[in-house]
């Protein structure tokens, strides 16, 4: 008996929760080894393995849920083959256990979500010939939701000409393109430029995006910067801009309102604990957004620190991945180049993303009605639907506003 | 176009070079009044006498040694081995000697030498050394598998300033096949797409092309898979581009190889294969050789000791 099953662990139990793996992907299991803990109705109880073999196979993730007598694991014995994969049971994506195995510190390519639980496995390579996956890659095709038909389940060619036409992140575009002509220039994608095309073509047609936008009196803002900056010129260190204090107050109001410092992940929402803040920064041929992490623990100084630090690495391409994944909040700044307002392309799976403006001297009508010169700053929040409603977002917003507009808020 | 066998069109390519050099010179047990062993030689002892076709005592090391010698002097020996698996007995003078000596001389010593015979036979008549002397930097090894290629490469080899191996058959020598009565040469180093299709590449040499033609007519026929054949013809130089060019188009490659597996041409080309066209494979590439033991005495079993094209047809549904 290969598979291993959810046991009825008492008379009324009718379903139970993997609390726990003790056996991973691999692992070899003997007859009487716990392999899992296992909480029913009642209490939380080890599972034993009645077979020895290899914990080949896991579907139900720590904290997903099966029914009893569901599948939960494969164990394969000395002498046995891989079944064929069918799936284990059609109750799987029940669990919904593969979209919360996710980590946030490698955010899914988007377009894949709804069908990676179709074939893959949690942890289990996808297996497709080098062809297939050079095809794969110059069609914008994820492998990790089409059916292998080659041997062991291989993904081969044909595989990839009849894969649907819904499996493609990047649909093909359908306006006929104007072919290059004598004089023009025909670059080829760089893989960034790829990874750009790729991602937000996703964030856009499948992220159901919403807009905000607020303007707010930045003199303060101006007045304590400039203040700040005196004193720390006499002291020769480094001056703080403007976004600096943007990025801080941005963090902050986020701990404030949690509920944008989160992700959709199918059947949930995940509001994350810490504030890994993605800053975008402009580099030659497309951008990168390098991330801060648990910047909600971090000082103006040390933010703005961050900030310089992360994007001349950006610019130099000295980033590691785990300094560019895993953020959680995104914060795009036009402002130095004259933009007074925009609306950004969230950055997937993000829930929020901020645009920044310039700060522009011009008349206000002040709070006794007179004309007076005033520093403006427009910011514009663009927000997934499925996890921020609009009045969330203005509440963001708006805490946003009060901490920009009293910048010594941010001294508490 | 007449049609003659894989021995007159060898015969014809060495008589034809006689005639056409009298530096040209066969030497070789049994060559002259016997006719060869395998009557390759048929005739030319009678038609170019005891000087340009000369009998030899059983002894490789030292006729071999003869040839080299003869060819460092400024003559085209043809050596021929009874059996290329007499070839280990003469080892150090074909590949300290003659493989090594246009790299000693800096360049300055020529050895324009062929040795040919049959490279396959019975347990110590058997082996297959197209493998390991292809190993050797400065020699040169070709294995035709039809009379046309045969009498082409064999033209070509003793026209060549460098030592060319020539590994026949004992079982194509009767088989028949057209070849022109024109002259024509084959360059070493080219091989030959025997068979067009676009699933599925099967590279061969020598015997094993006919293997590999029989298995693709079965697979066109009962399994509706076009299988492309390749001759390499020649094992040093290896036509890789043909190899590459051939798996670009199919993304597919089974190896039909009589070498025993181990080390074997197969080997090579599997490697190159997986370097050279690795985003091009669809599948694994596959090979299918000898059996990997001693010539097997037993008749029944003897028959699917060499590649069979049930074998070849049996591999390639493993991986279509």
């Amino acid at each position: 008996m290969p598979y291993i099953e959810m046991p009825k662990l008492s008379d009324t139990m009718t379903e139970g929760t993997v609390v726990k793996w003790r056996k991973g992907v691999g692992d070899p299991v003997d007859v009487g080894d716990v392999i899992a803990e296992i909480e029913t109705d009642k209490a939380v109880m080890e599972l034993e393995a009645f077979d020895e073999g290899i914990l080949k196979e896991i579907y139900v993730a720590e904290g997903g849920k099966a029914q009893t007598g569901q599948k939960l694991a494969f164990l394969l014995g000395a002498d046995e083959d891989m079944p064929q994969k069918d799936g284990p049971s059609g109750r799987r994506e029940k669990s919904g256990a593969t979209v919360a195995g996710r980590s946030l510190a490698a955010p899914p390519k988007a377009g894949t979500v709804a069908s990676r639980t179709a074939a893959a496995v949690p942890g289990d390579r996808v297996k497709a010939s080098p062809l297939a996956r050079k095809i794969a890659g110059a069609k914008g095709l994820s492998l990790s939701s089409i059916q292998g038909s080659g041997p062991g389940g291989r993904i081969v060619a044909r595989d990839l000409e009849s894969a649907p036409e819904a499996a493609r992140p990047a649909r093909p575009i359908l306006v006929p393109e104007t072919p290059a002509g004598q004089g023009d220039r025909r670059i080829p994608l760089s893989s960034m430029r790829k990874i750009i095309a790729e991602r937000l073509l996703a964030s856009k047609t499948q992220i159901p995006h919403f807009y905000l936008n607020i303007e707010l009196d930045a003199g303060e803002l101006v007045r304590l910067r400039t203040q700040l900056n005196v004193h720390l010129e006499q002291a020769g260190q480094g001056k703080l801009t403007i976004n600096d204090f943007i990025l801080k107050a941005a963090v902050a109001a986020a701990t404030k309102v949690p509920r944008v410092n989160a992700s959709f992940a199918g059947d949930a929402v995940i509001e994350y604990a810490d504030v890994h803040l993605s800053v975008a920064v402009a580099v030659e041929d497309g951008l990168v957004t390098p991330v801060i992490r648990r910047a909600q623990t971090k000082s103006l100084r040390e933010i703005s620190g961050a900030v310089k630090n992360l994007a001349a690495r950006a610019r130099t391409k000295k980033l590691k991945p785990e300094e560019y994944q895993g953020g959680t909040l995104t914060v795009s700044n036009l402002g130095s180049y004259g933009i007074k307002s925009f609306s950004a392309v969230i950055n997937p799976p993000q829930a929020v993303i901020l645009s920044i403006g310039a700060i522009v001297k011009q008349p206000v009508v002040n709070a006794l009605d007179q004309i007076a010169p005033g520093h403006r700053l427009a910011i514009g929040l663009s927000a997934d639907h499925r996890v921020v409603d609009g009045a969330v977002g203005a509440q963001y917003l708006a805490e946003l506003r009060g901490l920009l507009e009293n910048p010594t808020w941010m001294l508490l | 176009m007449p049609v003659i066998t894989y021995r007159k069109a060898l015969n014809d390519a060495l008589a034809e070079e006689l005639a056409r050099d009298e530096n040209v010179v066969i030497i070789g047990e049994e060559v002259a009044q016997y006719n060869g062993a395998y009557k390759v030689t048929e005739e030319l002892w009678k038609r170019f006498g005891d000087k340009r076709v000369v009998d030899a005592p059983i002894s490789e090391a030292g006729f071999i040694g003869l040839g080299i010698g003869a060819s460092m002097l400024g003559l085209r020996p043809v050596v021929e081995l009874m059996f290329w698996s007499f070839a280990f007995v003469a080892y150090d003078q074909i590949v300290n000697n003659a493989g090594c000596i246009r790299y000693m001389s800096g360049g300055l010593v020529n050895l324009p030498l062929v040795i040919r015979g049959p490279a396959n036979g019975g347990t110590t008549h058997s082996h297959t050394p197209e493998s390991s002397l292809a190993n050797h930097p400065g020699v040169r090894v070709v294995c035709p598998a039809t009379a046309y290629d045969a009498k082409g490469l064999m033209k070509t080899a003793i026209r060549d300033n460098d030592p060319v191996f020539v590994m026949e058959n004992t079982l194509l020598y009767g088989e028949t096949w057209e070849v022109p009565e024109e002259e024509y040469l084959i360059p070493l180093g080219v091989a030959d797409v025997k068979r067009e299709g676009r699933d599925l590449s099967l590279i061969a040499h020598g015997r094993a092309v006919m293997t590999s033609l029989k298995a693709a007519k079965i697979l066109a026929a009962e399994h509706g898979i076009k299988a492309e054949v390749v001759d390499l013809r020649s094992i040093r130089p290896l036509d890789e581009e043909a190899i590459l060019q051939s798996v670009r188009k199919t993304h597919r490659a089974v190896l039909v190889d009589e070498n025993k597996p181990f080390c074997a041409v197969s080997a090579q080309i599997a490697a190159m294969i997986q370097e050279k066209a690795f985003d091009d494979l669809d599948a694994p590439v596959q090979r299918v050789c000898a059996l990997d033991a001693p010539a097997i005495y037993s008749p029944p079993l003897e028959k699917q000791q060499l590649p069979t094209a049930e074998r070849v047809v049996e591999k390639v549904l493993s991986i279509a």
